[in-house]
Parts: structure tokens; C-alpha cells; sequence
């Protein structure tokens, strides 16, 4: 990876990581002591940066190398809307762009309205195109989500992108690797969302910066899969453009008879191979960090960072308190842009709006844990609070169990699949001044639209907040 | 193909909070569009650079003498953190940066400015401080000098610091190389790779079949 000191790993005596085991599979030539040429197994395309990617090729004279490896839907510039209406100009630009050039290349594109488009962080697992041992990339930073199932994931930039389409590889500099373990239970009301945004703020947004980091531990390995998505898609938010679980057999269980994934004879050797990938017991990381899971409430940001969260029975910092002059400027940079009172409980702080959707929550147990909170109750006053499941087949299967009558009868809004509110490229937009509790991934200035006041929290916090109009401890809605 | 780089010695804007992340440098509904590149120059930190009505925030760095005129970034701590949009680069281009000094950048912001011909330099945060107070001392007018070759940076009051680069990279800025034509010339190996692979990890190349 692309960092500033990284090292190459251990000798080859000592036992290896799962970086280094699917790192080392998919070298193709090593350019440096440090640096490799690296087949790309699965491209992902969206609407934002495919068709750029495609043209800019177009304009080479170059063919995709890949057409087969390379798998396309719309998410980011499209409307959630019904019908998807009023999605832009532009946008509407965007999606055709992407139809006619993949069509051109003869790369399958996953269309609105049918089973298989959606948020390209949830439907690469839901397809069974992103398996174990896969080395996946995409034009988007939470493309380290999949290593959720023990593949290899990361974001890259358009110039990659590029480059991918027209080599199937891409150079590399080898990143350090990192553990973090996540030792014991989950307290009730605790989520998958709440142990890494802990992390975050343990470690801070630059802690995982130059490292792949590898989540192990107890909590780890009684987690579901879907919450693994979660953890490992906010890897990018400590810094760490890849992110990875070693897969076992909920991980399995999960790949099995989905569409893409091998079948028969091929699942079988698949599976063997699979079996190989987690980090020997003797492998040795380049930082280790232990977290003890019993101890971590339910977690909310306050400010511009996902560093700066708090548990939700925490205080707004204070900025007299920090001796450090620059992070007490950022701190009231921070405290300023939200709008909030130095020292103030954040429990009770009047929201506008809740989001419940994005790469990190939207699947199907995120839809049920917010909606185990909505149940029999209402939307506060004032509030607008929307549910956008991350794909279509989540949306299918969400209105089989009747989640969407739930919501709706509860003053949520139910929408169509995409990115919507996470990124607010598609004018879906908090307005200025606003504050939303989102279970999107940033909270950074602006990210859910000019001047508005973004919150990160858990799908069960975000309804909590929705209900009562405010931010609240889930654990006292528990039923 | 991005442009060599070689040297340079300009006027430096420290841009010091830390966590600039690459919404803060370049919002998503500039960068929703088919044809966007070149547009996007006056839209680089656009919720500092303006205020809600519009007008120039004469209070952000960018705004003020001589800093308007900057070709170099002193950053504060994970500069470009965040969102892999390579419009983040493009923007700081289209504005005149040339080179980003800093004591640590997000991963994919780092490589997407080599991608372009800029070159982002880690140093420790104490030379990066070093370097914003000496600009800051001179209002702005000291320049600071880099030369990739030599692999340094001169302060305005002539303090040299070396730095270190990917050799790889180094030589890829010097000539404005075009990764995408190097890698092609190893297509050979690519293939002979996949070749292997397609017996090894069948799941991998036939997934459509299995569909």
C-alpha cells in the first residue's frame, strides 16, 4: 500500500498472516522489495466512477481486460425515491453512461429494480461475488467492507480504476499489519457498530493509517457475518484501507448457494483453500491492540470525526480542558460546527433527522434492529426519519417479513436501495443547520450536505433517536 | 500522463487542523457529472473557502495574500483522510498545488496525487510546524523550495530537510511515467498468471458461469 514507512512483513520462518497468505497469492511480479504487481480478482464498478473509467479507457484505445471480472451497479447518484424520481440530470447522465459502456464492454451491470443492484458494498457479498481469499477493489473507500468474509479489499482512486480495467492488476506497496482484537461479550443494546466506532475512538482516525488490520477475538467469532460487514467497513475511518475477518463457517454458511459463489466439486475445493487463509497462530502483527468488548456502551460522535464519539451516557468535550493547542482548536473547531455546548450531556440533544441505511448498516439485521426499537411506537414530532435497506434483495426480503409496513406505520419513510443520504451525492440532502443521527461513516463537514450536523450511531440508536426526537440510550427502549 | 515533476520553489499555505478530510477538500455534488474535470479548481475547500451566501471567507488562508498564489500545502496531521475521490486531487491541481507537505496523508489520497504528478512529502510533524511557523513568520512571502531529485525541502529562512520517497514513485514524478503503459508491458505476465490461476481457482474466473 501507498505508505509512508511501511515495512515488508516477517521472515519467512515465522508463521504468516492472512494479509500476507492472499497478498502473496495474487502477486503477479514483485516490482520492489516492497512493492508487487497484483491481480486484481473482482472489479467493482458504481455509477459515480464507472463510466469515467470506461471512457477514459475509450479514449486509449485500450479494451477492458477483464470484462468478466468486472461487475457493475448504480448506488451513489441515484434517487432512493420511488420510482426513482428526481434523480438529477446528472445523475440520470451517470446511469446511462454506465449502461451504454458496460453494455459496450460486455461487463454485467446489476440494474434498478432488479435483484442484484444496491449499495456495491452489499451486493458484492450478497451476490457471492465477493468470496474468502478475493482480492476486490473499488472506486470507493468502503470497499474494505468485504474483507468481511476474509477477502482483500480496498478503495482506490480513478487513475487505478483505470488502470485495473485496462491490466486487471494494479502496483502495490505491501501494508504493515495490524490486529485488533475484540475480547469478550457485547453488553445488551451494543452492536457491531459500537465496538469500531470504540475502536476509533480509541485509536483515533489516523491509527490504522499504512496498516491492514485484521479484527480477531472473541466478539469476532460470535459475531454474524452481516455485523462483520459493519466492523470491517469502517476500517477506512481509522485509517486502514483494508480491513478483514478470517472466515469461518458462518462465513461459509453465509457464502453457500448464493449466486455467483462456486458450486458442487468447485465449493468443495473452494472451501479447502479457504480453510488455509486465517493467520497461523504464530504469526507475528506489527501492532496489536486489545479491546475488552464487556466494557463499551452504546456509542455516538459528537463532532467532525468519527475520532470524536463518546459513549451515549458521555459529555460534549471541553475545550478549556485540552492542553494540547492544536487539538483544542480542532475540538472547538469541532464543537462549534456542531452546534453543541462544551461540557453538555449529548443524550437529549434535539435531532431533525435520522438515517438508517449506508455501506455500514443497511442489511437485513440492521433493518430488524431498528425496527425491534420502531415497533408499536412513532416518530417524534418534527422529526423526519428515513429507511433506505442497501439493495434491492434487502428490500425484498425486508418487505417479506413485513419491516416496511412496520416502519411506515411507525412515521418512517421506506425508500428504494442506493447510497442516498450517506454521501448526499444523489441532493439528498440534511439541511443547513440540521442534525441527523445517521448509521452512515462520516461525520465529516458537510458530508450529508452543506453546513449539516451529522451524528453516527447504531441502527437501534438511530431509531432510539427518531422516537424520541433527541438522542437517547437504546438500552432504556428495549424491550 | 501526468506532468514531471522536479523542483519547485513557491509560495506555501500551512493548512494546519488536522483531519482535512477529502469531503472538506472537494464536496461530492461537484464531482457528480460526466464532464467535470477542469471545473473544479475554484471548488477546492469549498465550505471554508466561501461563506453560505457565496462570498469569499476572507478569514480562510486560501483567500488572503500572497497565500492565493500558493503551489504548496503545509498540512496538519492525516491530510486527505477519508473518501477515495481522486476529485480531491484534481481539485487542488486545478487550483495551482503542486506538492503537499505533511507528517502522515490518508492512504488512497497518497496515492491518487502521484497519479497526477503531485507529490505529497512525509516528514516529522516537528519539521512540519517548523515550516508553517516560518511562513506564517514571513506573512507568507518566504518561499519554500523543493527538489525531488536531492529529495529536500529548504525552509524560507534556508533550513534544508531531507525527505524520504518510494524509489518507484521518485522516478515515476521525475518523468511523468504513465503507470497504466508500464504495467501493459507486462501484460505477458499478467496473462501467464491467469493462465495458472484459472486452473488453480476456477471460483474466481467462472463466476458468471456459476450464476
Amino acid at each position: 500500500m501507498e505508505t509512508q514507512g511501511s515495512k515488508t512483513q516477517g521472515l519467512e520462518t515465522r508463521g504468516r498472516t492472512m494479509l500476507a497468505k492472499i497478498w502473496d497469492q495474487h502477486v503477479i511480479a514483485r516490482i520492489s522489495d516492497d512493492t508487487d504487481l497484483l491481480h486484481i480478482d473482482r472489479h467493482l464498478l458504481h455509477d459515480l466512477g464507472g463510466s469515467r473509467g470506461l471512457l477514459d479507457l475509450k479514449s486509449r484505445n485500450l479494451p477492458v481486460h477483464n470484462p468478466e471480472l468486472t461487475f457493475a451497479t448504480p448506488d451513489h447518484a441515484i434517487s432512493s425515491a420511488h420510482g426513482r424520481a428526481g434523480t438529477s440530470k446528472t445523475g440520470l447522465e451517470l446511469l446511462e453512461g454506465l449502461r451504454a459502456e458496460t453494455s459496450a464492454s460486455g461487463i454485467a451491470m446489476f440494474d434498478i429494480d432488479e435483484p442484484g443492484q444496491g449499495i456495491v458494498h452489499v451486493i458484492g457479498p450478497e451476490l457471492g461475488l465477493s468470496l474468502p481469499g478475493c482480492l476486490i477493489v473499488c472506486g470507493d473507500s468502503h470497499t474494505c467492507t468485504h474483507g468481511g468474509l476474509g477477502a482483500l479489499a480496498f478503495g482506490i482512486g480513478s487513475s487505478e480504476l483505470t488502470h485495473v480495467l485496462a491490466t486487471q492488476a494494479l502496483i502495490q506497496r505491501r501494508p504493515k499489519a495490524m490486529r485488533v482484537k475484540f475480547e469478550g461479550r457485547m453488553s445488551s443494546g451494543v452492536t457491531p457498530k459500537d465496538l469500531i466506532l470504540a475502536l476509533i475512538g480509541h485509536v483515533g482516525a489516523a491509527g490504522g493509517t499504512g496498516y491492514a488490520v485484521e479484527y480477531a477475538g472473541s466478539a469476532i467469532r460470535e459475531m454474524g457475518v452481516e455485523g462483520r460487514f459493519t466492523i470491517c467497513n469502517l476500517s477506512i475511518e481509522l485509517g486502514a484501507k483494508m480491513g478483514m475477518i478470517a472466515p469461518d463457517e458462518k462465513t461459509y454458511d453465509y457464502v453457500r448457494g448464493r449466486r455467483y459463489a462456486p458450486k458442487a466439486e468447485m465449493w468443495e475445493r473452494a472451501v479447502a483453500a479457504w480453510r488455509q487463509l486465517p493467520s497461523d497462530t504464530d504469526a507475528v502483527f506489527d501492532r496489536e491492540v486489545v479491546i475488552d468488548v464487556a466494557k463499551i456502551i452504546p456509542q455516538i460522535t459528537w463532532g467532525i470525526s468519527p475520532e470524536h464519539v463518546i459513549g451515549v451516557d458521555g459529555h460534549v468535550p471541553r475545550p478549556a480542558e485540552i492542553t494540547d493547542p492544536a487539538r483544542r482548536t480542532a475540538i472547538e473547531t469541532a464543537i462549534e460546527y456542531m452546534g453543541l455546548k462544551p461540557g453538555a450531556p449529548i443524550m437529549g440533544t434535539p435531532v431533525d433527522w435520522v438515517f438508517i441505511g449506508s455501506c455500514t448498516n443497511s442489511r437485513l439485521s440492521d433493518l430488524r434492529a431498528a425496527a425491534a426499537i420502531a415497533h408499536g411506537r412513532r416518530v417524534a414530532p418534527g422529526v423526519r426519519a428515513w429507511v433506505v435497506p442497501g439493495s434491492e434483495t434487502v428490500k425484498r426480503e425486508a418487505v417479506a417479513e413485513g419491516l416496511d409496513k412496520l416502519f411506515m406505520e411507525a412515521g418512517f419513510e421506506w425508500r428504494e436501495p442506493g447510497c442516498s443520504m450517506c454521501l448526499a451525492a444523489n441532493g439528498e440532502v440534511v439541511a443547513p443547520g440540521q442534525r441527523s443521527v445517521s448509521t452512515s461513516n462520516r461525520n465529516f463537514i458537510g458530508r450529508q450536505g452543506p453546513r449539516a450536523r451529522t451524528h453516527l450511531a447504531s441502527p437501534a440508536m438511530a431509531a432510539a433517536a427518531a422516537i424520541s426526537g433527541a438522542i437517547a440510550d437504546v438500552r432504556t427502549m428495549e424491550r | 500522463m501526468p506532468k514531471p515533476f522536479t523542483k519547485l520553489s513557491a509560495i506555501a499555505a500551512p493548512i494546519m487542523r488536522g483531519n482535512i478530510d477529502t469531503d472538506v477538500i472537494i464536496r461530492i455534488e461537484r464531482l457528480v457529472g460526466t464532464s467535470i474535470r477542469g471545473t473544479l479548481g475554484k471548488w477546492a475547500f469549498g465550505s471554508l473557502r466561501y461563506l453560505p451566501d457565496g462570498a469569499e471567507n476572507p478569514e480562510f488562508i486560501l483567500n488572503r495574500e500572497p497565500y492565493r498564489n500558493a503551489e504548496v500545502l503545509i498540512t496538519g496531521p492525516n491530510f486527505g483522510c477519508g473518501s477515495s475521490r481522486e476529485g480531491a486531487v484534481w481539485s487542488l491541481q486545478e487550483m495551482g498545488i503542486r506538492a503537499i507537505i505533511g507528517s502522515g496523508f490518508g492512504d488512497i489520497f497518497f496515492a491518487n496525487c502521484f497519479q497526477n504528478g503531485i507529490l505529497p512529502i512525509v516528514v516529522d510533524k516537528h519539521i512540519v510546524d517548523g515550516l508553517a511557523m516560518e511562513v506564517e513568520h514571513s506573512q507568507g512571502a518566504g518561499r519554500v523550495a523543493i527538489d525531488l531529485e536531492e529529495q529536500t525541502i529548504t525552509s524560507p529562512s534556508g533550513k534544508v530537510h531531507r525527505f524520504e520517497i518510494d524509489p518507484r514513485r521518485r522516478a515515476g514524478l521525475l518523468k511523468g511515467l504513465d503507470e497504466i503503459a508500464l504495467t501493459l508491458q507486462r501484460d505477458a505476465e499478467i496473462r501467464a498468471f491467469q493462465a495458472a490461476d484459472r486452473k488453480d481457482r476456477l471460483w474466481i474466473h467462472f463466476a458468471r458461469d456459476n450464476a
